[in-house]
C-alpha cells in the first residue's frame, strides 16, 4: 500500500464563532483560549436562534439553536451575506434530546409521535432552517463520522471551497444527550463551532492554511488549560483548531478522519507589521 | 465535469435483492410493496420491506454493528458480487486511496427504539444492545468501513430523502481534488418505527399502495433498502456519473417550495455541470413520492424544464419511499433501465393528475435510454439530481 499523496492545498480562515457554555462567543472565548482570561464562572443560558422568526425561535430545538448562533456569528466574523454560502453542518449525535423523546414515545404511544418534533429530528433540521431562515438556497450538507465528525466536516467544507473557488461556511455542534439513550451516545453541555473558509483571502483573513489529508491516528488534542471547557462533550475535537486561530503562532493541528486517516492542517498567521502572508 | 464510472454498483429493495431480480420486478411490472406488518403497534398503510433481513447472520467480526439496518446493508454489500468488486478495488489502489461515502436518514435508530422498548428496570439499555456505535448516526460509515477494510476517509451524510444521492457528489468531489483515486457510495435506511409513525403524524402515508403522480393519490408507502456504487475515473464497464447539482428550497422543513425552485435548480445544475441541454434526457427517474404536493410541484418544474420527448416516471410504487436510501435505489433503477432499454412507468398510478407534462408516463416502453436524471428531494428542503450516462457511450 502506498502513502497517501500529500499535496496540500491552501484555504483563508476568513472567519469563525466559537460557542460553549463557558465560553458564549469568540470575543470572549478568544482571550480564553491564549490563558489571558478566565472562562465564565457560570454557563451562559442557551443562544437565541436570531435568524428564525420570533415564533420559531422558543420552540427551536437546542441543535437549531446553537448550529444557527454560531453559523451567523461565522458569516458575521467574515463579513459575508449568508445566502452567498454554501454550508457544510456536522454533527456527532444528532439531536439527542428529539431522539430520547421519539424513543419514549415510540416505546409507550407511537400514535402521538407530534408530527413537529418528527420533522425536526433529522440529521438536517438546523441546515434546513438556516436556509430558511437566511433565504439562502445554496446547497448545504449535512453529516456525522462518530468522533471525527468536525474533522469530516471541515474537510468537506475545504472541499467545497476549493473545488467551487467560493467561501464555505462550516457549522459543527453537539448538544447534552439525554434519557437512557445518554448511556450509550455520551455527550455533555452543548458546543458549537463555525468558521468560513475560503481559497481566497479576504480582507480580513484570520489565518492561512495549508491542508492534506495524511495516514496516521495522533489527533491534536486541546491545550490542557483549556480542556475543560468543552470536556464531554462530542464535539471537544474542534477546539484545536480556534486554539491555533485564537494564538495566532504558526502551528499544525490534526483532526481525525477515520480510526487510522488525518487531516492535517498548517496555520500561518499575517505579519503584525504590514498584514501581509509570510 | 469529468465523468466518473461507475464499475460496480449493488441493490437490496423490496422489489428484489440483486440487480437481476430488480430489473425482472421492473419489467414484469410485480410491486414490492406489502400490508404493514413490521411494526409491534398497528399502523394501517403498505410497506417496501426487504425479505430476508432478520435472517442475516452477520460475520463474527461484524456483530458489534448488529441490526436491522447493518444487515441490510451487508445484503446490500453482498448482492451482485459487489463485496468482491469492491475488495479488489482497495488492493488495486490502496486502503486508504478510497472514500468511503454513504447516505441515511435514520441510520439504525431502529436499535435505539428496541432499547427504549426492552429498557431494564434501572434504566439501562438490554445487555444485547449496549453496543454505542449503533446508537450514533455514523453507524452504518463505520460498519461499511469496516466490511471492506477500508481505512481512508469515511462519512456518513444525513439529509433525509437527499442523502445517498449527494454522496456521488461528495465522491466526486474528493476524486476530482486528488484526495482519494476512487469511492465507494451509497446508502442504507431501514423501516423502524420513528419513519412509519413520524411520517404518520404528519399524515403523509397512504392507506393503500402508493399511486405517484395519480389524481387521487393518497400519500406515500415508506420503504427500505440498501445499495452501494464504486465510482473510478475510468474502468472497462459500466454507466457513468455525468453530473450532479445540489440546491436548498430555503422554504419550509417539511414542505417542497411551491413553485419548485429549489427542484429546478438541482436539476439544471447537474445539466449545467454535464455540458448538457435538457433535450439530451431521455429518462428522469422522478423522487415522485405519492405525496400531494412533493407530486404537484415536481411534475410541474419537469414540465416546465424537458421537451415532451423526455420520459418520466416514479417508480416507487415498485418500491416504496426508501427514504435516505432512495439516491442509490433510484440510481439502480436507472441503471437498468438504461441497460434494459425500457423506461419504467409508474406503477399503480391509474388516471394522471392534470400537474402532469407529457413526460410522465404510466406503462413502461421501449426506450433509447442514453442520458439519463434521477432526482432525489428531502426534508429541509435538500435537493439532489444526478445525471447519468449509459455503458457504452463514454
Amino acid at each position: 500500500m502506498r502513502e497517501s499523496a500529500a499535496t496540500a492545498h491552501t484555504a483563508f480562515v476568513n472567519g469563525v464563532a466559537l460557542w460553549a457554555p463557558r465560553i458564549p462567543g469568540w470575543n470572549v472565548a478568544a482571550p480564553v483560549l491564549r490563558g489571558e482570561a478566565a472562562a465564565a464562572d457560570q454557563p451562559a443560558p442557551r443562544p437565541v436562534p436570531a435568524v428564525l422568526a420570533a415564533t420559531e425561535r422558543r420552540r427551536a430545538p437546542d441543535t437549531v439553536a446553537i448550529a444557527l448562533e454560531v453559523a451567523a456569528r461565522a458569516c458575521e466574523s467574515a463579513g459575508v451575506d449568508p445566502a452567498e454560502l454554501a454550508s457544510v453542518f456536522a454533527c456527532t449525535e444528532g439531536d439527542m434530546a428529539i431522539s430520547d423523546y421519539m424513543c419514549e414515545t415510540l416505546a409507550r404511544t407511537p400514535m402521538l409521535i407530534s408530527p413537529t418534533r418528527f420533522h425536526n429530528s433529522v440529521h438536517n433540521a438546523a441546515a434546513g432552517y438556516w436556509c430558511i431562515g437566511t433565504g439562502c438556497m445554496q446547497p448545504y450538507t449535512a453529516l456525522s463520522a462518530h468522533r471525527d465528525t468536525f474533522g469530516e466536516g471541515m474537510l468537506e467544507a475545504l472541499v467545497q471551497a476549493q473545488s467551487t473557488g467560493r467561501a464555505t461556511l462550516l457549522v459543527a455542534y453537539d448538544i447534552e444527550a439525554r434519557g437512557p439513550l445518554a448511556t450509550m451516545a455520551h455527550s455533555r453541555g452543548m458546543v458549537g463551532a463555525g468558521a468560513v473558509v475560503s481559497p481566497k483571502a479576504g480582507a480580513a483573513s484570520l489565518a492561512r492554511i495549508r491542508w492534506r489529508t495524511v495516514r496516521g491516528m495522533e489527533r491534536t488534542a486541546p491545550l490542557v488549560r483549556n480542556a475543560e471547557l468543552v470536556a464531554g462533550n462530542a464535539m471537544a475535537a474542534c477546539l484545536p483548531f480556534f486554539e491555533a486561530i485564537a494564538l495566532e503562532e504558526a502551528r499544525t493541528a490534526r483532526f481525525g478522519l477515520s480510526p487510522t486517516m488525518l487531516l492535517e492542517m498548517d496555520f500561518d498567521f499575517p505579519t503584525r507589521n504590514d498584514g501581509s502572508w509570510p | 465535469m469529468k465523468p466518473l464510472r461507475v464499475t460496480g454498483h449493488s441493490i437490496a429493495c423490496a422489489a428484489g435483492i440483486g440487480q437481476h431480480a430488480l430489473a425482472a420486478a421492473l419489467c414484469n411490472r410485480v410491486s414490492g410493496l406489502r400490508p404493514n406488518d413490521l411494526s409491534e403497534y398497528p399502523l394501517a398503510t403498505w410497506i417496501g420491506r426487504v425479505a430476508g433481513i432478520e435472517d442475516v447472520c452477520l460475520p463474527d467480526h461484524l456483530l458489534e454493528w448488529d441490526c436491522r439496518n447493518n444487515r441490510l446493508a451487508w445484503l446490500a454489500l453482498n448482492a451482485d458480487g459487489f463485496l468482491e468488486r469492491a475488495v479488489s478495488m482497495r488492493s488495486r489502489y490502496g486502503a486508504d486511496r478510497v472514500a468511503l461515502v454513504v447516505g441515511t436518514s435514520t441510520s439504525s435508530i431502529g436499535a435505539s427504539e428496541e432499547g427504549y422498548r426492552r429498557l431494564l428496570p434501572d434504566g439501562q439499555y438490554p445487555e444485547d444492545l449496549r453496543r454505542p456505535i449503533v446508537h450514533t448516526p455514523h453507524s452504518l460509515g463505520d460498519f461499511v468501513r469496516a466490511a471492506l477494510g477500508l481505512e481512508g476517509i469515511v462519512v456518513t451524510v444525513g439529509t433525509a430523502c437527499s442523502s445517498s444521492a449527494k454522496v456521488f457528489a461528495q465522491a466526486e468531489r474528493l476524486m476530482n481534488l486528488g484526495l482519494v483515486d476512487a469511492a465507494v457510495v451509497g446508502g442504507v435506511d431501514s423501516l423502524c418505527g420513528s419513519v412509519l409513525f413520524g411520517f404518520n403524524s404528519l399524515e403523509l402515508v397512504s392507506p393503500e399502495p402508493c399511486r405517484p403522480f395519480d389524481i387521487s393519490r393518497r400519500g406515500i408507502s415508506i420503504g427500505e433498502a440498501g445499495g452501494f456504487a464504486l465510482l473510478e475515473r475510468s474502468g472497462e464497464r459500466g454507466p457513468w456519473l455525468l453530473g450532479y447539482g445540489e440546491s436548498s428550497d430555503a422554504h419550509h422543513m417539511s414542505s417542497p417550495h411551491p413553485e419548485g425552485l429549489g427542484a429546478r435548480l438541482a436539476m439544471e445544475a447537474a445539466l449545467q455541470r454535464a455540458g448538457f441541454t435538457p433535450d439530451a434526457v431521455n429518462y428522469i427517474n422522478m423522487h415522485g413520492t405519492a405525496s400531494q404536493k412533493n407530486d404537484e410541484v415536481e411534475a410541474h418544474v419537469v414540465a416546465s424544464l424537458f421537451p415532451a420527448t423526455t420520459r418520466a416516471s416514479s417508480t416507487k410504487g415498485w418500491t416504496g419511499h426508501a427514504l435516505g436510501a432512495a439516491g442509490i435505489l433510484e440510481s439502480a433503477i436507472t441503471f437498468a433501465a438504461m441497460e434494459m432499454g425500457i423506461a419504467p412507468g409508474t406503477l399503480n398510478a391509474r388516471e394522471l393528475d392534470p400537474s402532469c407534462g407529457p413526460q410522465i408516463r404510466v406503462l413502461n416502453e421501449p426506450a433509447d435510454i442514453r442520458v439519463a436524471l434521477s432526482n432525489s428531494f428531502g426534508f429541509g428542503g435538500s435537493n439532489c439530481s444526478l445525471l447519468f450516462g449509459r455503458d457504452q457511450d463514454a
